[in-house]
This record gives C-alpha cells, structure tokens and sequence, in this order.
C-alpha cells in the first residue's frame, strides 16, 4: 500500500510534543491512543494551567472580596465567555457549567422537563442515543406520563428521517438528537431536524459530546434549544461539562440542585434564585478545572476547528479505505466520510470485540471494545458490540497502519480455524 | 504473517482454551433441566446459560448456551466438562480451587484443576477475570437455587 497522503492544516508531528503522555509506552510498544471518543488526552498548556490556578490563584468564587478570589472568579467567568464565543452562542449567560455532559442533559429533564411535559406528552429520540440522552427521559417519561418515541437507524447507519414532519406529531414536546454518533460516527442532519421540530413547536436538545470536540458548531445556526457536550472530550480535564440553553428557556426553568451560590435570598419560609446562569451552579464548582478547559478551549482555537474536522476526515477516509481492503472487516456507519466523525466501528464476524482488544492492547494501541453505551444501537445492527476506533487531533497515518497491523494480528492470532 | 511471539497473550489464549471456544463441549439445552441458571456480565455482554441434571447429589448431566468473548465461551465450555459427573460438594469444591486460580492465591491444585489450569493466564489481564468466572458464578447461583428448591 502506498504511504498515505493525508495532508493537515497543522504540523501534526509539532503538536504532537505538546501531549506528554503520547510518548509513553505500554507492553513495550509506543502508545497508539485511539479512544479519544471515551476521553482525549491533554496538552500540556492545560495541564499548566490546572497547576498554576492552584499554586497562585486558588480561592472560591463569587463570594470572596479578597484579591484571589476576584482572580478565580475572574478567570473562571472567562472560560465561561470562552466556550460562548467557541459555540457561538450569544452570550455568556447562555452557558451553564456543569460535572460532564451527562448531568447537562439531566439538567434538561429535571429543570425543564418536569414542568413542561405531562400525560400524553410525546419525547421523541433516535435508536442511536447515547445512554446519556435517552435513561433520563425514559425516566421522566415514566414520572410525568409522557410518551417516548424513537427516530430509526437505516442499514447504513442514518436516522431514518423520511417523513419526518410525520414523524414529529403534534403532541411532540421535545426532540432528543444526537449531533454525532458515539458508536458509528454518523453526523446526523441537526439543522433540518431543528427547523422541523420548531415548525411543530417543540423544542430540540443536541447531544453535541461528539461533535463539539471535532468540527465548528454555531449554535445559532443549528438553532438548536439546548446543546450538551464534555470538556474531556476536548482536551480539558475531566469534571467540566457544558450545557448551552436559550437565555429565555433558562431564565423561566426551575433550578436542578439547590444549596448556595445558586440562591439570592433565602428566608425561613423560602428562597429566591440568582440569576441565569449561576441559578444552575448550585455549591462550589469545579473552578480549577473549568479554568483549565480555557485553556484547552484556546488550543483548539488556535487550530482552528475547520482544520481539526479537515484532519479527522482525511485520517477517517485513509482508515476507512484500508480496513475495507481486508477480507472480512465488518464496518459500520455512513461509508463516505464527509458525513462522519473521527469514529470507526468494525468487526471481524468470528471474534468477540473484547478479543480484538486485548490483543491491540498488547500492540499498544488503545480502542475501545463493547456497546459504547448505546444498547438500542448496538440490538438495532445485531451485535453484542464493536471495536472502535476513534480519532483527534494528534493521530496520524502511521498511527492508522498500526491499527490495520494489529487488526490483522488478530486474524493471524485467531486463525481462520474459528470461523 | 509471522508472529512476534506474546508469550503473556499466548498463555491467555492457550490452545486448549482457544480450542474450546471453536469446538465447545456440552453446548446445547437439555429438556428437562433440574434447575438452570442465567448469567451476564452487563459491561462486556457475555451471556451464559445453564442447565443441569442432578440426581442423588449428583451432576450427571449439563448444558450450556450463550454468546461471549473467547474467554467466557471457552471457560463455560471447560466448566462443563469438569463437573459433569461430580457430586455437588466436589462441585463447590472446584469452584473454590477454581477461583484461587484468577484471583492469584500463591498456591493452585494443580491436579484437582486438570485442563482448567490452563485458564491460569487470564490472571495477567485484570479485566477479562470476569469473563473466565462468569459461567462458575452461573453455577453457583443455580446450585444455590437448587439447594433453596430443595429447601
Ligand atoms: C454521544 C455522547 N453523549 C454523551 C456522552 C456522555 O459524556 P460524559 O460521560 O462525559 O457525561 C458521551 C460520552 O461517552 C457521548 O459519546
């Protein structure tokens, strides 16, 4: 085969120094992180600032009149208008911190959903959620007697979305979607299925975990009512979480958790809440590490994320084309790049993906073996699971050759004799 | 393509363990079990299903079925091999030696384990110990609901 082409926006080798963990090694072999849709790794710059807010700015926020703390809340509010201006929202206000995307999206069902839905009500999500996107409304459903319904996945690995302003009913209060797909890579239409919800008049909650990280997402454009998605996933460190919600839609939701900093005034016979977006902070936030996602958030503009998506879809297509040359690969999702993520699902039909990934892990790469928390998914293609593969903005080609290597030692490994 | 050799890897995939997942022993349902058991690990989705046949104290026959790893599917298939015809007692007793085995006591009964020694490997990877003991815990929790039905 022939050395690749793949030709980056960035110096992929330089960046590359910026990441200390990728040269480590592990069972001897240089590290091949390809698990960056579970978590990605950190730049060092991120790694700094986490140390540096500890060693010369650590206080709490908002509720301090001495120099550090003005300091923490200073630069904690800057991250706050750093992911606004990265989303494109319009205005700080709009963005709530949160533990991780998860807990943004349960913030929508419990904030939102607990007083807006009721008997007869109609959820609809698609067959590809993420757990995430999908037990909190089975959940609410059950509470309030709401209906949850479900947009279908095609044999190729897209919603089914013909018809889909039949689909939307008229009892349609909300519309769950998953802007990429954890477990195929789908990149699903958003925009059209926003425009179609707003015509029907519910509202749309993106997961955007996926896609946040790997390509520009304007959350005007999209139009979209709520926007969840991790900053681990992009860099940052673990703990922060974002959820991005129209300034009119927060401002008339209850609170989720409630204690201090989320209150102005409490009496003995009740209490008044702060302001959007702090009503939603409840307690001391996670103010070291959501100052460190700034960072991360500065990294990834200065690459600019056109060039970080122009990365992934080269790096995508090369994988794509070589996997398909091997005999037996099972590959799942859209076959042409342009409409996916960094994110490739594939089996071999006679071995178990946890076998593949033992034995990549001994090779030293590092993917992901299971249902990728998308059960539904997972029943809907007929497996028990996947291996997957999933890349950022420090894989390269070579790295993918290895992939295509260790694939075929787990051929070699297991022998034709088991099929 | 010639093989770097993982002495590690290969001794969790032994041959006889890889030979008991391509061929399993006592795959099937019997009809008329004296008490089955259901097993999964929710993480992987291994699944096992029993069914044994006990008489006088006795496991004189055993099935099983389910979908897994190489790992579950070989050690369930081995697990059948080894009980079937033991008492209950010498049963538990297997499961006991069997245990010792994955999670690394300093000395294993060899000679009472016979080929199920050969498991052994699976030690050196933590997170697949689950998939070697999901058909024993199967087993216990069906001997478990015998001796309850039994009562
Ligand atoms: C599509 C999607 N949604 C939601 C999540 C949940 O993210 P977190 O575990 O950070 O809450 C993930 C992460 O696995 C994901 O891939």
């Amino acid at each position: 085969m022939k050395p690749l082409k793949v030709r980056s926006m960035f110096d992929v080798q330089a960046l590359r120094q910026d990441f200390p963990i990728l040269s480590r090694q592990v069972h001897g072999k240089p590290l091949v992180y390809l698990d960056n849709a579970a978590t990605t790794q950190k730049p060092q710059a991120v790694i700094e600032a986490l140390v540096h807010f500890y060693q010369h700015h650590n206080a709490n926020i908002h509720r301090a009149i001495h120099t550090l703390g003005e300091e923490a809340t200073a630069a904690y509010e800057e991250t706050r208008a750093k992911v606004a201006q990265f989303i494109n929202a319009p205005r700080p206000e709009t963005i709530v911190f949160t533990r991780n995307a998860t807990e943004a999206l349960n913030l929508v069902a419990y904030a939102w959903g607990r007083h807006n839905l009721g008997p007869g009500d109609e959820i609809l999500l698609t067959e590809m959620e993420h757990h995430s996107n999908l037990v909190p409304w089975q959940r609410l459903a059950q509470e309030v007697g709401a209906v949850v319904r479900y947009i279908g996945v095609t044999d190729e690995g897209t919603l089914a979305l013909d018809g889909l302003d039949e689909i939307i009913g008229e009892k349609t209060k909300l519309v769950g979607v998953t802007h990429v797909s954890n477990a195929l890579g789908t990149i699903n239409p958003v925009r059209e299925i926003v425009a179609a919800a707003h015509r029907k008049g519910a509202l749309v909650v993106v997961d955007g975990a996926q896609s946040v990280p790997h390509m520009p997402v304007d959350v005007q454009a999209l139009d979209c009512d709520f926007l969840a998605f991790s900053g681990h996933k992009m860099l940052g460190p673990t703990g922060v979480g974002v959820l991005y919600g129209r300034y009119e839609l927060l401002e008339a939701m209850e609170p989720f958790l409630t204690g201090g900093e989320m209150i102005r005034r409490v009496r003995l016979d009740g209490a008044t809440w702060n302001d959007v977006p702090w009503k939603f902070e409840a307690g001391t936030p996670n103010i070291a590490d959501v100052i460190a996602f700034g960072a991360a958030l500065d990294y990834l503009s200065a690459l600019g994320m056109e060039n970080v998506r122009a990365h992934e879809e080269a790096l995508t297509a090369y994988t794509l084309r070589r996997l398909r040359q091997l005999e037996d690969i099972i590959v799942y999702g859209p076959k042409d790049a342009s409409q996916r993520g960094g994110v490739i699902s594939f089996n071999y039909p006679d071995i178990h993906p946890h076998d593949v990934g033992t034995i990549l892990d001994r090779e030293g790469l590092a993917i992901r073996a299971g249902h990728h928390c998308a059960q539904p998914l997972m029943r809907r293609l007929g497996v028990t699971g996947t291996v997957r593969a999933s890349f950022y903005i420090y894989n390269t080609p070579e790295e993918a050759d290895a992939l295509i290597e260790g694939v075929e030692k787990v051929r070699a490994f297991f022998g034709d004799a088991s099929r | 393509m010639p093989l770097d050799r993982d002495v590690e890897l290969d001794e969790l995939y032994r041959e006889i363990i890889l030979d008991h997942y391509r061929s399993p022993r006592n795959r099937g349902s019997l009809a008329q079990p004296t008490v089955t058991g259901e097993g999964d690990n929710p993480l992987c989705g291994d699944e096992v299903e029993l069914g044994l046949e006990i008489r006088d104290g006795q496991i004189v026959d055993v099935r099983f079925q389910g979908t897994g790893c190489s790992i579950s599917q070989a050690s369930a298939s081995m697990m059948t091999a080894a009980i079937k015809g033991l008492s209950l007692e010498e049963a538990e007793a297997l499961f006991e030696a069997f245990k010792d085995v994955m999670y690394g006591a300093d000395e294993v009964d060899a000679e009472a384990l016979g080929d199920l020694e050969a498991l052994q490997g699976v030690r050196k990877f933590p997170v697949r110990v689950k998939c070697a003991t999901l058909a024993w815990n199967t087993l216990e929790e069906a001997l478990e609901a015998y001796r309850k039905g039994q009562g």
